[in-house]
């Protein structure tokens, strides 16, 4: 084996590096979120009762169905990681497959609730929104600048999964090298746990 | 076993120009880096004498409104594409996997995105200035709420930033993982060279405090493209909360700019006094609590902005703090030289300038931390005065300490000392010509960013830009030497300067795989006696 090969094999095989690098690409993730959730402690402590009216206007059955889906998602993924440390790479590809739906699922639901406001005329700058009061305004901002960047994550995630079930069913993740599809899982978890702190920030505060 | 050099042997498929810019060799994506970097350099040194020029006569050769572009993308292109990237990404890339003993970084083709990331930034960032709308004029902090107004390409040249930042990002996470993960056997932390550990604490940095840069530029771009208000007063929004933000990355960046120059100097001190490093530990750790302090000192860009007397208070203690493991470095270098046999070459002198430049920049920070004193100084020359002495002082001349240093071992070439001596001497002179006239412009009450002035600024706006002249001739020598020393430089030997530190050990320019084999590590990495 040539000196090259052999520091291929190392760097490929170190399983615990390709972790940290994960666990610290999620730390700026979580960041990037932390931003938008410092300005929305501001803005709800500079106007309460403008968000909790704000917030009765959002559909609580869609976004706890929303909550449920992707709590499924998350289990999903899990048992995917599961079956394929198994060696059950069939199972491990379904349940990669269901992840993704779920994800998709999500988003076709994100879709009515926000084309349901479009429809209403609740949109940044609109001339409904622009008649509010400024605290409504920057509720449905954060609104929908929050849900929409977690969406975008959602499908990124969905095509991060979407990667993995390829390499899985083409046997370049194996029940021996998983490392990918553990930060694959990595990164779902995380935009799993972000909907769960927006979900009571913006449905459960009226 | 001989190995072909790194320069010459092509891996995999690729030839040409594409065995470089699709390369996965940290050595390659360093020598990239380094190339763009200067090359950006070179356009923001310009667009800095044009600035200066209109300054001896405003309005005589440059209008008011390129005036403002030509502060604001100087800025932009000296923060984000120079100084930022400026040594972790071309000296660092090229040298910590060497100095660790690893044959390339932890993730190699991760390291070939960020660079591609870089590249794409930086041509939106110039795109930006030539595209119709006009270049943005904003200042480099982008402040709301006129960026938000102003109909200047603002949101191409944030989203060209925000590609910036992703690359800074991803190269922080590179160095985390590969100092964990990659030091060659035997080699504890604390016999990691304290480049590396400079590197270290630049990489936290990076991570832990560029997304924050990353959310406020796309929130500034939706706000300019959907009006979603954040940073709109008449949306119930307010701009206070933007330069919260902002400086919330912004302060820590500045500590990503001048720790990995302090690292430069720390390898080339105990080299050039032939004497192990005064203080191992306290060095190493002082690079850790710069960049923790750092993070909490963000307020002190906006005592005058509104904020509470509790806050600003806070904020202008824990500023002066900083001072404290910034003060141990310098005595730590300056005891590492003491009864060392000192051979004056050019990366000592260099050296040697950052810590008179950095030490000048760093007594000033203390005075723009003083509550009482910030409230006349802030926004004048003297703000101006303080960040060139820190960042270009001090961050500009580690680097070209550090590009001396490691020249003969990246391309295996010497340069002319004695030219390298001359252009050191130029640079040292109108530096402080071009840079300590903005202090006493700042105290006579000259405000930044101004077009036009009162007539009594005159004498001292012309020393300075006298000044620039004087420093860019220095600058063109300096560069000229090594450019031309590319081509026809002596062979340099392995170990020029007799250096104990890992890369010393290998060919110049280092092989492909860097080590045939590693040796076990059993000593700290300055071993002088």
């Amino acid at each position: 084996m040539s000196i090259q090969e052999a520091a291929a094999v190392v760097r490929e095989r170190d399983y615990v590096g390709a972790k940290m690098g994960m666990w610290v690409f999620l730390f700026t993730e979580l960041l990037l979120f932390g931003g938008m959730f410092l300005l929305y402690s501001v803005y709800r402590s500079k106007y309460p009762a403008a968000f909790h009216k704000a917030a009765a206007d959002l559909n609580i059955y869609l976004g706890t169905g929303n909550t449920v889906i992707l709590l499924t998602s998350s289990l999903t993924m899990a048992l995917s990681i599961a079956a394929l440390k198994k060696a059950e790479t069939k199972r491990s590809c379904l349940m990669q497959f269901v992840t993704i739906s779920l994800g998709l699922v999500f988003l076709v639901n994100k879709y009515i609730e926000w084309s349901a406001h479009i429809h209403h005329g609740i949109y940044p700058d609109s001339a409904v929104i622009l008649a509010m009061s400024r605290g409504e305004i920057i509720f449905f901002s954060l609104y929908y600048v929050m849900t929409g960047i977690h969406g975008l994550h959602v499908i990124v995630g969905a095509g991060a999964i979407a990667v993995t079930l390829l390499f899985t069913a083409r046997g370049k993740i194996t029940s021996g090298d998983f490392v990918k599809l553990e930060n694959a899982g990595l990164y779902w978890h995380f935009v799993d746990i972000i909907w769960i702190y927006l979900f009571p920030l913006f449905y459960l505060i009226t | 076993m001989v190995q072909e050099s790194f320069l010459s042997a092509d891996e995999g498929r690729y030839r040409g120009i594409f065995a470089w810019i699709f390369s996965t060799d940290h050595k390659r994506i360093g020598l990239m880096y380094l190339a763009a970097i200067l090359s950006f350099f070179a356009v923001g040194v310009t667009l800095g004498v044009l600035m200066r020029i209109n300054l001896i006569d405003p309005g005589r050769f440059i209008s008011e409104k390129t005036y403002n572009s030509l502060f604001t993308v100087h800025g932009v292109i000296m923060i984000f594409l120079f100084i930022i990237p400026g040594i972790p990404a071309s000296l660092g890339n090229f040298f910590l996997p060497i100095l660790l003993g690893a044959k390339d970084v932890a993730f190699s083709r991760i390291n070939l995105l960020s660079w591609w990331l870089y590249m794409t930034g930086g041509i939106i960032v110039v795109l930006s200035v030539f595209l119709p709308g006009g270049a943005p004029d904003t200042g480099w902090t982008f402040y709301a709420p006129y960026s938000i107004r102003t109909g200047s390409n603002v949101s191409l040249a944030l989203f060209g930033v925000f590609l910036l930042g992703f690359s800074s990002i991803l190269t922080g996470l590179n160095f985390v993982t590969t100092i964990h993960r990659l030091r060659a056997p035997g080699m504890t932390w604390f016999r990691m060279p304290l480049f590396a550990w400079s590197l270290y604490a630049t990489a936290w940095t990076q991570v832990l405090a560029t997304p924050i840069l990353g959310i406020t530029l796309l929130l500034l771009i939706l706000e300019r493209t959907f009006g979603i208000g954040f940073f709109d007063p008449t949306k119930g929004g307010d701009p206070i909360l933007f330069e919260h933000l902002f400086w919330i990355y912004s302060h820590p960046a500045v500590y990503i700019m001048i720790l990995p120059a302090m690292g430069v100097v720390t390898e080339i001190f105990p080299v050039f006094s032939k004497r192990t490093v005064f203080g191992y530990k306290a060095i190493a750790f002082s690079s850790l609590a710069i960049a923790f302090f750092g993070y909490l000192v963000w307020g002190h860009h906006m005592f005058t902005s509104g904020m509470s007397d509790t806050s600003r208070i806070i904020f202008s203690l824990i500023t002066f703090l900083v001072a404290v493991p910034s003060g141990v470095k310098v005595f730590n270098w300056i005891a590492t030289l003491y009864k060392g046999s000192i051979e004056v070459d050019a990366p000592l002198l260099y050296s040697l300038a950052f810590i008179f430049l950095f030490s000048i920049g760093g007594l000033t920070g203390l005075i723009n931390g003083t509550l009482s004193l910030n409230l006349y100084i802030h926004g004048t020359y003297f703000i101006v005065g303080h960040f060139h002495y820190t960042m270009f002082g001090g961050t500009g001349f580690g680097f070209f300490a550090g590009l001396h240093y490691w020249f003969p071992k990246m391309f295996g070439k010497m340069y002319s000392e004695r030219t390298a001596k001359l252009a050191w001497v130029i640079m040292f002179v109108g530096f402080n010509i071009l840079y300590f006239t903005m202090f006493i412009l700042g105290l006579q009450g000259m405000p930044r960013r101004y077009f036009q002035y009162l007539p009594q600024f005159r004498t001292n706006h012309i020393i300075s830009t006298v000044g620039s002249w004087i420093f860019v001739t220095g600058l063109i020598i300096m560069f000229g030497n090594l450019i031309v020393s590319l081509f026809k430089g002596k062979k340099a030997s392995p170990n020029p300067w007799g250096g104990k530190t890992l890369e010393w050990q290998i060919a110049s320019p280092p092989p492909r795989e860097n080590f045939g084999t590693i040796a076990v590590i059993d000593h700290g990495p300055y071993k002088y006696d």
